[in-house]
């Protein structure tokens, strides 16, 4: 009796004991940092005096002052629309592109396939800020061989990083990077496909166009769902390609995107509690968009199961 | 010798009830080990710097003077400027700065009101006199405290092409209204060329152009702070570059970028307003032109003055972590002051030295390698430097910097209207200030 007992008590406990080491883990470097960052969204600093010398700045409680300072701060505000402009470019277009040549690469017409797609998949393996250094340099007229060309021919110059332009050229860099790594997560679904499907489809005479709008994209849907997921936070989160051409252009400010914002606020201007305070908004914005897009996704996707 | 295993426990102890005390009081532990046991004895001394060569000057140290007084000091190489700021208050929230750092002058309010530097005015008091008064004066804060002693600085001058002003009969200018005019004849005869540009991407550059039209941007009085960002020295100043940027007179776009560099190396721009260091950045951004450059005094607001701003400079500071600050003071006096040392810091570090005496003596008695062909050069230089105007900085100089590129750098690119740009950079400084709790009076 007390045998049983006792061995059924251990098994019991077991799976605690293997779930302890992911669990501290998890509290250590995931959960305290979270919630030391929140902590810190609700504090302040606060002078006395001229500030000068030893205890004359005090931290104190800030309630939600920093959270109505960031949302009502324009910069904020500004910035996250200049990143749904971006993200409006971007998405679309590399997916898009990683879906046509993920396309491409799966038909039987295809030579040199492992070639191309290496070569479509290289750009990302080069870090974000060295394609943004090396795009910077195309883009600045004085010494881009663009532009070299351009005038040679006599044609316009547009100014890149300037206005409107400066969304094509940002979102160019990050369409060039990510549209390979978009490309293999498409094509390799697509690898996953049965043959059969496609045999029974050309017996009953699909001609390959319609084999890939009918059969292979709908087959593939949930790889799109996961890219544009994957998309969506990656561009709320855009930071490493507008900071390094900041230097080079004056329409480039330092709180372009909300990101960039967060940094200014932490590192330049010195006020970790008001970053604290607005990255939990954009952590909360981010998971807010990513996830409302996921269930209305799976929504759909249930939906057309059960017709 | 028995003693020192129970000590270290002590301090194990000491500082573990620290921490969880908070900084405060660890700093306070720290103040009192250092006037009790570390006056004498040996010190290793740890020092962030961003200066080029520094360990090699600081070998000089440890092999002499701080041989004798077993002070050892390690290099520790930083990013420079905005980057170590943070770095130094991060770690001084931690209680972990260093013993010594580099920091530039505009900074020092902020260390100091982040109560990050310590105050060294019995260590190193007597070196004021090696320094200008105007120099010194940015390391009290215009207190009886000494934060820091000076180890560079930056005073400002007129650089430009003497071939093409020749080619183009240009004269060099002498005041402002003469600058502007020299921008637009050489817009008359070769269009496509600039004087120079406007540059909304190093605000201390603006600062010193301020400072020379003599501009206070943070006074104090009493208890209350002053912010005087849009006083009408600094609106003068704006008002003249947004002016010259609007009618195309002058380029707008930033400077350090590879288009700028190739802009001066080919002579689209003439003309660099820049300060004692320009020779090795025009070194670098222009090494096709060396020896077709001419250094002359910044131009001046009226004939009858004879001022300049200063544009980058730095200072070694001991922090209030630092456990032998008596120690650390000894270095950074030695370091900025004995003649040896500035010679080398001079060769290997290509520092313009703050000690008034260096400024004339060995590594400065030629003039620089890109400057050949102007001889006095560097006696010059000493002269312009005794011209510094006095420099007003506040405890948040990064606020006003970060708020100065984003509004003159749209203000630059859109051509509007540069005082209300300095209006933006006011607003922002002194909101943030009154955020953080200072009084600022209106």
């Amino acid at each position: 009796m007390t045998t049983t007992s006792r061995r059924s008590y251990g098994v019991k406990g077991a799976p605690y004991a293997f779930l302890l080491p992911a669990a501290t883990l998890f509290a250590l470097f995931f959960a305290l940092p979270i919630g030391y960052a929140i902590w810190l969204s609700f504090r302040k600093v606060k002078v006395s005096g001229l500030g000068l010398g030893s205890g004359a700045r005090r931290e104190v409680w800030a309630g939600v002052e920093n959270y109505t300072d960031a949302l009502t701060d324009n910069e904020l505000v500004d910035g996250a629309l200049r990143v749904l402009g971006y993200g409006c470019v971007v998405v679309p277009v590399m997916l898009g592109l990683a879906l046509l040549f993920a396309l491409m690469l799966d038909s039987d017409k295809v030579r040199l396939a492992p070639f191309t797609r290496l070569a479509i998949f290289l750009p990302y393996a080069i870090p974000g800020v060295v394609a943004a250094l090396l795009w910077g340099f195309l883009y600045l007229p004085d010494v881009s061989p663009f532009y070299f060309v351009l005038e040679r021919l006599g044609l316009p110059q547009p100014d890149l990083l300037d206005g409107g332009p400066l969304y094509l050229a940002l979102s160019n860099i990050a369409v060039w990077g990510g549209t390979g790594f978009n490309m293999i997560v498409i094509y390799t679904s697509l690898r996953a496909i049965p043959a059969e499907v496609y045999e029974a489809a050309k017996l009953d005479g699909a001609t390959p166009l319609q084999i890939a709008l009918r059969i292979k994209i709908p087959m593939v849907a949930p790889s799109l769902v996961l890219t544009f997921f994957f998309s969506i936070i990656a561009t709320l989160q855009v930071f490493n390609e507008p900071t390094t051409l900041k230097p080079l252009t004056n329409s480039v400010s330092t709180t372009w995107s909300p990101l960039m914002k967060v940094y200014r606020d932490a590192f330049g201007t010195g006020d970790i509690y008001q970053a604290a305070a607005e990255a939990v908004i954009i952590a909360l914005a981010t998971l807010v968009l990513s996830f409302g897009f996921l269930r209305a996704a799976n929504r759909r996707n249930r939906q057309e199961a059960a017709r | 010798m028995p003693n020192t295993k129970r000590s270290r426990l002590f301090k194990v102890a000491a500082s573990a009830v620290a921490v969880t005390l908070g900084a405060t009081a660890l700093a306070a532990c720290g103040s009192e080990d250092k006037d009790s046991a570390a006056e004498s004895g040996p010190a290793s001394l740890t020092y962030w710097t961003w200066t080029p060569g520094m360990d090699k000057v600081v070998d000089l140290w440890n092999k002499g003077p701080g041989k004798k007084d077993q002070i050892t000091v390690t290099v520790k190489k930083q990013a420079s400027g905005d980057t170590l700021v943070t770095k130094i208050l991060t770690a001084h929230k931690a209680g972990k700065a260093p013993d010594l750092v580099q920091a530039e002058y505009q900074a020092l309010p902020t260390l100091v009101s982040n109560d990050a530097l310590a105050d060294i005015a019995k260590n190193v008091g007597d070196a004021k006199d090696k320094f200008a008064e105007g120099v010194w004066q940015q390391t009290t804060l215009g207190t009886d405290a000494v934060y820091a002693v000076p180890q560079d600085i930056g005073p400002m001058m007129f650089y430009y092409r003497e071939d093409l002003f020749k080619k183009y009969k240009l004269t060099v200018p002498t005041t402002w209204e003469q600058f502007a005019g020299t921008a637009r004849q050489l817009k008359k005869v070769a269009p496509d060329k600039d004087l120079t540009t406007f540059s909304a991407n190093d605000s201390g550059l603006f600062a010193g152009l301020a400072q020379q039209a003599g501009a206070k941007w943070w006074t104090t009085s009493g208890d209350k702070w002053k912010v005087g960002i849009d006083d009408p020295a600094t609106e003068k100043v704006a008002k003249f570059w947004g002016d010259l940027v609007k009618e195309g007179a002058v380029d707008n776009q930033p400077m350090y970028t590879p288009a700028w560099n190739k802009a001066i190396n080919t002579g689209k721009q003439i003309a660099w307003v820049s300060a004692v260091w320009a020779p090795g950045t025009l070194n670098t951004a222009a090494p096709d032109t060396k020896g077709k450059w001419a250094m002359a005094p910044l131009p001046q607001w009226s004939n009858s003055e004879n001022v300049t701003g200063s544009w980058g400079g730095s200072s070694t500071a001991v922090t209030t972590d630092s456990q032998h600050k008596a120690a650390a003071a000894k270095f950074a006096a030695w370091l900025n002051t004995d003649g040896d040392a500035l010679n080398a810091l001079a060769k290997e570090g290509g520092i313009y030295p703050a000690s008034s005496s260096a400024q004339l003596s060995g590594a400065f008695t030629t003039p620089p390698d890109y400057f050949s062909n102007q001889p006095d050069f560097y006696g010059q230089a000493a002269k312009i430097a005794k011209t510094t105007a006095p420099s007003a900085w506040g405890p948040n100089v990064n606020v006003a910097y970060t708020s100065f590129k984003d509004a003159f750098g749209a203000a630059a690119k859109d051509k509007s209207d540069f005082t209300a740009a300095l209006k933006t950079m006011q607003d922002a400084t002194v909101t943030d200030m009154k955020k953080q709790g200072f009084e600022v009076s209106e």
